[in-house]
């Protein structure tokens, strides 16, 4: 409670020095209108235009259809990992022989190709929603695994000693000494595979379903119709910038206060 | 009638699987006396210490500790790196149920005595100098009024001013609050400051006390020159000689 009392206390300073961030979008808008006078409206339309057809497209139902679709794709998938991949990485990292022996199997995970698991997953599941989710658990997952494994492995005996001759009962063990140390480990992979999650759930869509942005992506592409396929392309960067950087960012800088 | 607080370990024997680190270790801390143990590193110091702090399971041998209470000073300070400095202070203070009120006030007040500032308060680790580490370190250890003291060559890594003042400081609980301080180091000179009984381990064969000194000018007394003239003493003897490999090849 405390904490997220801090967190909007901090709120507007920390929005205050997005000044920065808002100056460098801008520089990229200028390039991006540079590249439509070069190459003209077919290859790259020009920023206005586009921003005018992604509103257009936001007031229709069927577009935001797809976002919702697609977002609940992405959050379902994002969630199972989640729950899975911080409970087994927790648990593994406190066995050495399970650490060890879960290690190559997340080195075949990560590098394992997720255009290969769509492929595995549309031969098992179909054209289905069931496919999409399956994708974005494979390639999630095995980034929370790691980053709670992680976070249990480095436990300092130091500290715990220190806690021990302190004699810290058992709740005051979990809260203050195991509970922080773990979540610096397990909130940056629930970062990053969110990243993932949002990444691969479009790429999935559009190969292997009928709705949601991926497969409107795909449609616009078989009508040539490059606006709309940058109009949706700025939908999904914009949507990850605002979870990153107005909700996942100042949460961040709270919990991580005291890192160097 | 009110018990006797003391320390008495008896023929304390420890080994980390087949290799022996002490053999027959027997001495006595009373009420308010220092006693220090010094030896070269590597020698079994540190594990006689965690023995007789309950941090290690003893293996043979008798540990008997009727203090009422004891800390724990560390060699490096072992704060909280996501806890404040009045956090990191009051935690063994919240681990024996104070109120949070309290414990913040008790922790400011010694944290205060210790030369830390109101302005490090809030401080994380990260931001604190080495020195300043350590005095958090000793705060945390004192605030809970310990009737023993466990240390474990908290001054190794500090400049001499500094060492001086946690000195000091702590010569100051054992005149006000008899404090007990076993206390491990390296350092002679320390030892001499600070101790009532200086026990000699040596390391070889198997780590055993070869040789104990009585100190008996009172702490207040002993000032650089005494520190120096006994150090030079101690030097000379044949046991210190041995235990360190001070002799010339």
């Amino acid at each position: 409670m405390k904490f997220l009392f801090k967190i909007i206390k901090d709120f507007p300073s920390y929005l205050w020095s997005g000044w920065g961030s808002i100056a460098s979008i801008f520089l990229f808008f200028a390039l991006w209108d540079f590249g439509n006078q070069l190459y003209g409206n077919l290859v790259l339309p020009n920023p206005k235009d586009t921003i005018i057809t992604l509103f257009s497209m936001l007031s229709e139902p069927n577009t935001l259809n797809d976002i919702v679709i697609t977002i609940k794709r992405a959050f379902f998938g994002f969630c199972i990992s989640l729950v899975f991949g911080s409970a087994l990485g927790l648990l593994a990292g406190l066995f050495a022989t399970a650490s060890m022996m879960s290690r190559p199997i997340v080195t075949i995970l990560v590098g394992m190709p997720p255009i290969a698991w769509i492929v595995l997953a549309m031969i098992w599941f179909g054209m289905s929603d069931m496919t999409v989710i399956f994708t974005v658990v494979v390639a999630s997952f095995p980034i929370i695994f790691v980053g709670a494994l992680q976070g249990t492995r480095t436990l300092e005996g130091d500290l715990k000693q220190m806690a021990d001759s302190f004699e810290l009962p058992f709740k005051m063990k979990m809260f203050d000494l195991y509970f922080p140390h773990i979540f610096s480990y397990v909130f940056p992979a629930w970062v990053s595979a969110l990243g993932m999650a949002w990444k691969i759930v479009v790429m999935a869509e559009l190969l292997s379903a009928n709705d949601g942005i991926g497969a409107a992506l795909a449609i616009s592409r078989s009508q040539l119709d490059t606006t709309t396929a940058l109009a949706l392309v700025l939908i999904m960067i914009g949507s990850l910038l605002l979870i990153e950087y107005l909700i996942l960012e100042p949460i961040k800088r709270e919990v991580e206060a005291w890192r160097k | 009638m009110e018990k006797i607080e003391e320390l008495k370990v008896d023929n304390l024997s420890f080994s980390f699987g087949f290799k022996e680190i002490l053999k027959n270790i027997n001495f006595k801390l009373k009420k308010g006396e220092v006693v220090s143990i010094v030896g070269p590193s590597g020698g079994g110091k540190t594990t006689l210490l965690h023995l007789c702090a309950k941090l290690l399971t003893l293996e043979a041998g008798k540990i008997r500790n009727s203090f009422k209470s004891s800390s724990f000073a560390f060699q490096e300070a072992r704060l909280l790196p996501w806890k404040n400095v009045i956090d990191n202070i009051s935690l063994g203070l919240k681990a024996k149920n104070i109120k949070k009120q309290k414990a913040d006030e008790l922790s400011k007040n010694i944290a205060l005595k210790f030369g830390l500032q109101i302005d490090d308060f809030e401080k994380f680790p990260k931001d604190l100098s080495g020195g300043m580490k350590q005095r958090v370190s000793f705060a945390r250890a004192l605030v809970l009024n310990p009737s023993l003291l466990f240390l474990d060559e908290p001054f190794s890594a500090l400049d001499i001013g500094l060492k001086k003042e946690l000195q000091s400081l702590l010569i100051e609980e054992i005149n006000t609050n008899q404090l007990s301080i076993l206390f491990i180091t390296h350092d002679l000179m320390e030892a001499i400051k600070l101790s009532d009984e200086i026990l000699v381990l040596k390391a070889e064969p198997v780590g055993h006390i070869v040789k104990s000194f009585k100190i008996d000018t009172p702490r207040e007394k002993r000032d650089d020159s005494f520190v120096y003239e006994q150090t030079a003493k101690l030097l000379s003897d044949e046991y210190i000689i041995n235990t360190f490999e001070l002799g010339f090849k």
